[in-house]
């Protein structure tokens, strides 16, 4: 088997049996990035200096008995987490030049504990977007079918992992961002409980909404860097002092007598009829495992992608309001006052999609209309929470869907936000409720990859884990390469 | 239309956005478009519920006011495009 066919866990135990070193598995991961990423332009900046020498070091550590858990290990990062002395674009004009003075938090961990980072990857710009079209630095391509988005916002994570350029990636999920690209590459996402993982250095978009996860192929290797990135930050006001259980120990365990819910609403019209299917005998596999089925009503999920396309619009234009052309970023030419150097550096800096949802913020929350929808919009997420919370108190995880349909074509929905935002209708319910979620490969329609999701009550990683992990025992979908990337 | 462009031009403004006459244009008829679909929030029941603060119901933390970071300034200001004796420099404020 090839280096890079392995998953981390499998690289893990042949750094530590001595068949490779960190530094020829970093360089041959490297070589394969400039040789394919042509294809996919999943990658913004390929750090392959920072790289190596980080691997050269992971490697001296081993030799001296040293190390952290994940030493001498790749890591892609997506672009929008700050990495110091690398540039952080968050996939805009706007920050095409910003080199980032920090660590982030879920940066700095992964590095502390030996992993060696390769690159950072393409996205939508500030994450909004469901297909990686709104990328300054052009679409990332899906790996199993060319003409097709990976999904997105963590759309090159997703893509990088799928064609085998690294086994893990990090991910950023607000709607969906990370779960629907997983869905649509064949690759694993966990989008955890809300303060799970620190925000800090996570470039913000809506912050009530915004959660860092991974993209990889397995559950156990979701497991393994979860571990690492997960726990308390003193740097995120949001961030829950809980302590972190040993999310790989608990894999193994049986998923029998899991409750298992499942909601109508998730199985209506609104899904291609083959997409179904499957994940109705994903459904089944579980239930081949010991698990029972339960209905569950969700009353008001239907009000779901609204009240998101309220709240997280009206976050994203106080969030992004930081970025004035003075201290950082994009600052426009020969502006005759600071009105004109806001107005310009901002409407040249941001793309339509940044700029449409800024202004979709700035309505919802100016005078005369904050009670009508930013309000409103509040409510009707603690109506969604509190079914959520009604639907847990029987059952174990929620299973589903992660997405209507298969990837599809790039250019297909660019022109109709409504079309693009509904992408992520099964996904946005658990940000709302910041409750943690993960997409499992679970088969293919056309010739395209889809998933399983599953979403669980707070702090209930574990559990998704295991069942994830659980099914992939039992399944192979995750073992499919893309044939152009064999 | 759900929304004119007099009202558009107006959240540019307060958005601090310039925008071209196409991207005007446009944005009257997706904006529309955007808050027609998050009008159906208005259909929902939600008399007496308390609108959602915290998706976990946390509180805000509060910590000792003791200085924690270090003056690294001159890092900070080398993202900026024009500074000058440690200050940032904008257009003219003050005629």
């Amino acid at each position: 088997m090839d280096l890079y066919d392995k998953t981390l866990t499998e690289l893990a135990a042949g750094l530590r049996d001595g068949d490779f070193t960190s530094v020829e598995l970093t360089s041959a991961l490297l070589e394969r990035i400039k040789a394919r990423d042509a294809q996919l332009n999943a990658f913004i900046t390929v750090t392959d200096e920072l790289a190596l020498a980080a691997a050269e070091r992971a490697d001296a550590a081993r030799e001296a008995g040293e190390g952290g858990p994940l030493n001498g290990l790749p890591i892609i990062h997506k672009d929008i987490f700050c990495t110091r002395d690398v540039k952080t674009s968050c996939g805009s004009k706007m920050l095409d030049n910003f080199i980032s003075p920090y660590d982030a938090t879920v940066v700095a961990r992964l590095s502390d504990a030996g992993a060696v980072v390769l690159g950072k990857t393409n996205m939508d710009e500030f994450a909004m977007g469901s297909s990686n079209e709104t990328s300054f630095y052009g679409p990332v391509k899906n790996p199993w079918n060319l003409d097709c988005t990976p999904g997105g916002s963590s759309g090159g994570s997703a893509a990088a992992v799928a064609a085998r350029f690294g086994p893990a990636a990090t991910g950023t999920d607000t709607g969906g961002s990370i779960r629907q690209p997983a869905a649509l590459t064949g690759t694993v996402g966990i989008k955890p409980t809300y303060g799970r993982v620190s925000r800090y250095g996570m470039i913000a978009f809506a912050s009530s909404l915004d959660q860092a996860g991974v993209i990889t192929r397995t559950a156990e290797d979701a497991a393994l860097l979860l571990g690492v990135m997960s726990g308390f930050d003193a740097r995120d006001s949001t961030s829950i002092e809980e302590p972190v259980p040993d999310y790989v120990a608990e894999l193994g365990d049986s998923i029998k007598g899991l409750r298992v819910g499942i909601v109508r609403q998730h199985f209506d019209a609104g899904l291609d009829a083959e997409c179904g299917s499957k994940v109705k005998a994903a459904i089944a596999v579980l239930e081949s495992l010991g698990a029972t089925t339960v209905e569950v009503d969700l009353p008001n999920i239907d009000l779901s992608v609204p009240t998101y396309y309220v709240v997280a619009p009206a976050e994203c234009s106080s969030n992004l309001s930081r970025f004035d052309g003075v201290r950082f970023g994009y600052r426009a030419e020969d502006a005759v006052d600071l009105l004109d150097h806001y107005c310009r550096s901002r409407g040249e800096g941001f793309g339509d999609e940044v700029k449409r949802r800024i202004m979709t913020g700035t309505y919802v929350l100016s005078a005369g209309y904050y009670d009508a929808y930013y309000l409103k919009a509040q409510q009707v997420r603690q109506l969604i929470a509190d079914d959520f919370k009604k639907a847990f108190a029987d059952v174990d995880v929620i299973a589903g869907p992660t997405t209507p349909t298969p990837a599809f074509r790039l250019g297909d929905k660019v022109d109709d936000p409504i079309t693009m935002y509904l992408n992520d209708i099964y996904t946005i319910g658990a940000n709302l409720a910041g409750l943690p979620g993960i997409s499992v490969p679970c088969g293919f329609v056309d010739d395209l990859p889809i998933g399983l999701h599953l979403v669980g009550s707070h702090f209930a990683e574990s559990t998704l884990l295991r069942c994830a992990h659980q099914y992939q025992q039992h399944t192979d979908w995750h073992t499919r390469c893309p044939e152009e990337f064999r | 239309m759900s929304l004119d462009k007099d009202q558009v031009q107006h959240i540019a403004t307060l958005a601090r956005l310039e925008l071209s006459e196409k991207e005007y244009a446009e944005s009257v008829d997706k904006l529309s478009r955007i808050v027609d679909f998050v009008d159906q929030l208005s259909q929902a029941d939600t008399s007496g519920v308390v609108p959602m603060a915290h998706p976990l119901d946390a509180a805000q933390r509060l910590r000792p006011d003791t200085v924690t970071e270090t003056d690294e300034r001159d890092r900070f200001q080398q993202n900026a495009a024009a500074v000058s004796h440690g200050l940032y420099l904008v257009p003219k404020v003050i005629e």
